[in-house]
Parts: C-alpha cells; structure tokens; sequence
C-alpha cells in the first residue's frame, strides 16, 4: 500500500492510545488495546486503520496483522452496528442453542459468521458467557441476555 | 455455616460499593496487614492456610507465591496478575464475584501484591465483562481516594498501582503462560516452562498469575487466620468454594459451600435434583475439561485429592450435567468443536489433532462412522492427551471429557456406528 493513501489516527483515538502507552514500557505492548479503541470508533479494523495503529505504534503492519487476526474480537472485516455474540459451549448447548442459532439464522436471514443486509446485525459465537444457570445466553453489542427461548429471541431481535 | 466469599452477595442485593464493604467489615484486613504483617508473615498464612488455586488447577497457593525471589537487591518490577479471563466451558463464579463484591477481589489483590511486594497489579478480564470491569475500575479508583492503592499505602511505604485490562477474546488467555503474552500486546501463545513465571513472567519479571475466586479468599485469610480457613473445609481441603451446576436440574446456580461437600448434596440438595421427566447419566465435575463422573460417583467429596482418585479433576467445582435424553456423543463433540475452535495453533498435536478428533466425532454423530473410527478415538487420546506432547494443557485437557464419555458411555457411541443418524435427535 502507498504510504501516502493509509488513514491517520483521529484525535480522540490518538490520545486513548496514548493514555494507554504511559502503562507499557514499548510501544507495541499497547497493540490489543489500540486495535479495540481504533475498533470502538470505526466499528471494526480496516487495512487502512491497522496500517495506521502500525505506525503510531512503530511495530510491522504484517507483526500487527499476527495480533489481530488472533483475537476474535478484533474484527478485521467490517461487522453490523451491533454484533450478536451466541454461546455455544456446552451447557448453552445442552439448552438448545443451535435451535436458537436457527431462530436467528430465520428471522435475519444470516447464517453464522454474516452480516444482515442492512447492516444491523452480524452473528458470532462466543465461548462460554459465564451464564451458565441462565442458559442459554447470549450478547447484543454489550448486553447479555439469557434464559432464551426462540421466542424470546424473535421478541428481542424484532424489538430494539 | 460460614461463607465468607459471598458474605455481600445475594439475590436482589445490589453490589457492594466501598461503602457498604467497609460497613461490613471490608478492608480490615489490609489495615491489619499495613501495621503489623510482614510480607513473610503474609506468605506463611497463606501457606498454612492450605489454600489451593480455585482457577482449576488446585496448585497450592502459597508454595506458587513462595517461588517469587524477595531480594531487596534486584531493581525492576514485580507483577500481580488477577487471571479473570473466566471461559471454561460450564463456568459461572468468577463473574458472579467481580460483579457483585469488587472491592473483596481488591482487598485480596492487594494483600497478594504486598505478600510478594509486587509495585503493579492487573485485572486481566475478558472482553465480554464490562459490567464487572466498569465496577472494578470504579472500586479501584475509590481505592486510590483512600489511599489504600497508590504511594504509601495505609502509612506503610508500601506502593502499589493497580489497572484493569480488558482482552479481546480467545480461551487460551486464561492459560497463565498465554496470558502473559496476550498482556503484553502479543499473540496469547503459551510459553514453555520453565523459567516459570514466578521467576520470569510479565517483560521477564517476577510474577503470580492467580484466578478471581483464589485471591478473593486471600482477604478473609488475612483477617482470620489460617485455622479459622482451615476450619471451613469439611473434608481434607481448606475453605469455603463457590460451587456451579448447569444443566437440566430443577434449580441450576452457584453457591459457596465447605470445601469436601458431597457431590450430591449440590447436585441433589442445592441444585433440586433433575428436571422432571430427565434422569442424570455423568457429569462434569469442573468445567468442559474435566473427566465424567458418574452416579456411583454422587456419594464423594468435592477435594481435590478426592475427585482426583476418581479420575476426574475438581477444576473448577462449577458441574455440568449430561441428562438421558443429550446425546452423549453430540455433547463431547461439542466440547471437541471449542477445544478446536480455541487452540492456540501453536504446536501441531493440538492444531491439527484436535479438529480431526472433532471430524471423527462429527461423523459417528451423524452416522457416518465405523468400527474403526472408535480405535482412531483411543489413539488420539493416547498420544493429543500424554502431558508432554504438547505446548500447554489445552489440548490433553480437551480429552478429558472424551476418554472418559468412551469409558461411561460407550454403548452410546457404539449404536452410533450401527445407526444412520444420531440416535437421540437433536439437543433441545
């Protein structure tokens, strides 16, 4: 990529990353924590924006990609405006989770892993929530609701 | 019966906000600490405590702590880690501690760092807790107005920083090793060891990694003494536990019982026994990597040495229970599919040998198996779950379940081979 065509940095992230670079003794120990800003404000992490994050944080595009292709809540495609996190470990399993995946699957016509054509929502699994009394469970955006039924689902997904 | 974890915490009650901890008696222990504890008289009541990480490995804490080298004369960092990366599979305490009585982790938390004089701290909790993240932070910067984290603490000279650091996902960071990597903005590969990160750990400093529900207990061990923990127990280990049961039971949750309460009285007692109309095969005992147990099972203690002897792990003490009507089959392919799914892909056995244990169990599932799908089950287990062949316990731990379902189960997985579909539909 041309050096001349990659984003920069907004002021907002700039000085969230920056808070985040006093606690580390280098620079690209605050690689996780710029990618999730630099994420919180775009919604995900383009090429542009990693090639960005890199040189802020003086560390190889290519050593950054290894980083954020590892976690799977760093997204490096573009996901919805809020992204569906559903449980499937195994007491959401017990629970029927995949009949749920399948209500989900139905109602907004995207299978695991897509984004609704309106780009309101993108679904994903999710290791276990830490739920598991109330399973099954699952997160939108940052709310966790559990003890789902598909109906319940259909309620919340056609409701908010 | 005494329960010291959730002393602060029950139904309905909001979470406790300094306040209402120190109304309760919260901090007393870092105060006495401050003005008449050593660090050595610390680690020895931790160590005669006989606390063992409640995380799932049940190392002894103390003996963990007590490999920290102490020389005054080597300059540089020392690290606490508070491991809240909870993801086991069935595992639901951790979060229920954070949520509700943060300050209890801290106090702990503190207590630790000062024990192997620590100078910086970290939360380390996943991505999806922010409620308990959110309280944490706020309960930390309480801590600061208070002065008991920052310069000096409690007039003492000691100084301690404390941050939260919230992950981004990946089961793996809750191996101690991976963590530490994934702390400093790296990969969450596992290291070898040693050095062990007594010795070397965070940017090659000393450090202790220890879980929520570990360091929460170390509060009260400070405050009461190691024969008061040591008195809770009702078996051969010491303390109080939180202990989970998911699954088709009447009343599934989590609650803190005497360390060596029998597995029925949770199964039975707390939990309500089964769901109308289910009867109970197996179950885990503690999270998604440990043996079944089954019913003749019921009668023993939750110890570590006791579940241990039976062929399982404690781990967690949080309890999945396999019903009669879930497919024994489909259950430990599921737990197969996480394990796959969350390898680090570090080393090739777990790689490359988890997820062709998954297509196995993929196809005797779904009736594509044959006879001799059971032998190639037996020899992955045998070489994926020997200690040794690979980086880290991630993958021998993702046999657990699978030797074991073979071993309790294993008509199942035969009428599977004899079957076009699995035999029991599908999980409801």
């Amino acid at each position: 990529m041309n050096p001349e065509l990659i984003n920069t940095l907004s002021e907002q992230e700039l000085t969230a990353i920056d808070a985040e670079l006093a606690h580390v003794p280098c620079k690209s120990a605050a690689a996780i924590d710029a990618l999730k800003i630099v994420q919180e404000y775009r919604g995900w992490v383009s090429d542009d924006s990693l090639h960005a994050i890199a040189r802020h944080l003086e560390m190889s595009a290519d050593e950054l990609e290894g980083i954020a292709t590892f976690y799977n809540l760093v997204f490096r495609r573009p996901v919805g405006e809020q992204v569906i996190l559903l449980c499937n470990s195994v007491s959401c399993w017990i629970k029927g989770c995949d009949k749920l995946q399948r209500t989900i699957s139905r109602q907004l016509g995207i299978e695991m892993g897509e984004t609704t054509t309106d780009k309101r929502y993108t679904l994903l699994p999710v290791s276990c929530l830490g739920d598991c009394d109330h399973a099954p469970a699952m997160m939108i955006g940052k709310t966790l609701h559990h003890d789902l039924t598909p109906e319940s689902i259909v309620r919340l997904l056609a409701g908010d | 019966m005494e329960t010291p974890l959730t002393r602060n915490i029950a139904p309905g009650k909001p979470p406790t906000d300094m306040g209402a901890y120190e109304q309760n008696g919260g901090y007393q222990g870092l105060r006495r600490a401050m003005a008449e504890l050593s660090p050595g008289d610390c680690l020895q009541l931790v160590q005669d405590s006989n606390l063992r990480g409640r995380g799932g490995a049940g190392f002894p804490t103390g003996m963990k702590w007590s490999f920290v080298p102490m020389e005054k004369a080597t300059p540089g960092h020392k690290y606490l880690i508070c491991n809240a990366d909870e993801m086991e599979p069935g595992t639901f305490k951790d979060r229920l501690l954070m949520e509700r009585d943060p300050h209890q982790l801290i106090e702990g938390m503190i207590l630790a760092a000062y024990t192997i004089q620590a100078d910086i701290a970290y939360v380390f909790i996943r991505a999806e807790y922010h409620t308990a993240a959110a309280r944490l932070r706020q309960a930390i910067a309480d801590c600061y107005a208070k002065g008991y984290l920052g310069e000096n603490i409690l007039g003492s000279g000691y100084r301690l920083d404390m941050l939260v650091h919230s992950s981004a996902g990946r089961y793996i960071c809750g191996e101690e090793t991976a963590l530490i990597s994934a702390l400093e903005g790296k990969r969450a590969n596992p290291r070898a060891k040693p050095p062990f990160p007594q010795v070397s750990g965070l940017w090659g400093r000393p450090t202790i990694v220890n879980n929520v529900e570990t360091l929460c207990n170390i509060t009260h061990i400070i405050e009461r003494g190691a024969d008061w923990f040591k008195s809770l127990g009702v078996g051969e280990d010491a303390g109080t536990k939180l202990f989970g049961v998911s699954g088709r039971v009447k009343n599934p949750g989590c609650w803190e019982l005497p360390m060596g309460t029998p597995i029925r009285d949770i199964i039975e007692g707390c939990a309500g026994g089964m769901e109308d109309g289910y009867q109970l095969r197996g179950f885990l005992p503690g999270g998604g990597s440990t043996d079944f147990l089954v019913a003749q099972h019921l009668d023993l203690a939750m110890d570590y040495n006791v579940i241990g002897k039976a062929g399982s792990r404690m781990g967690t003490g949080t309890m999945i229970i396999l019903d009669d009507r879930t497919c024994p089959v489909g259950m430990v392919k599921n737990l197969m599919d996480f394990f796959a799914r969350e390898s680090c892909g570090f080393c090739t056995p777990c790689r490359d040998g988890l997820p062709w244990t998954s297509q196995i169990l993929d196809d005797i599932e779904n009736g594509r198996g044959c006879s001799e799908d059971l032998a190639s089950l037996e020899n992955n287990i045998g070489f994926i779950g020997a200690m040794g062949n690979t980086h880290c316990a991630l993958a021998p731990g993702a046999m657990e379940p699978l030797q074991s379902a073979l071993k309790y189960f294993r008509e199942d997985f035969e009428r599977h081979l004899s079957a076009d579909r699995c035999p029991y539909g599908e999980a409801n």
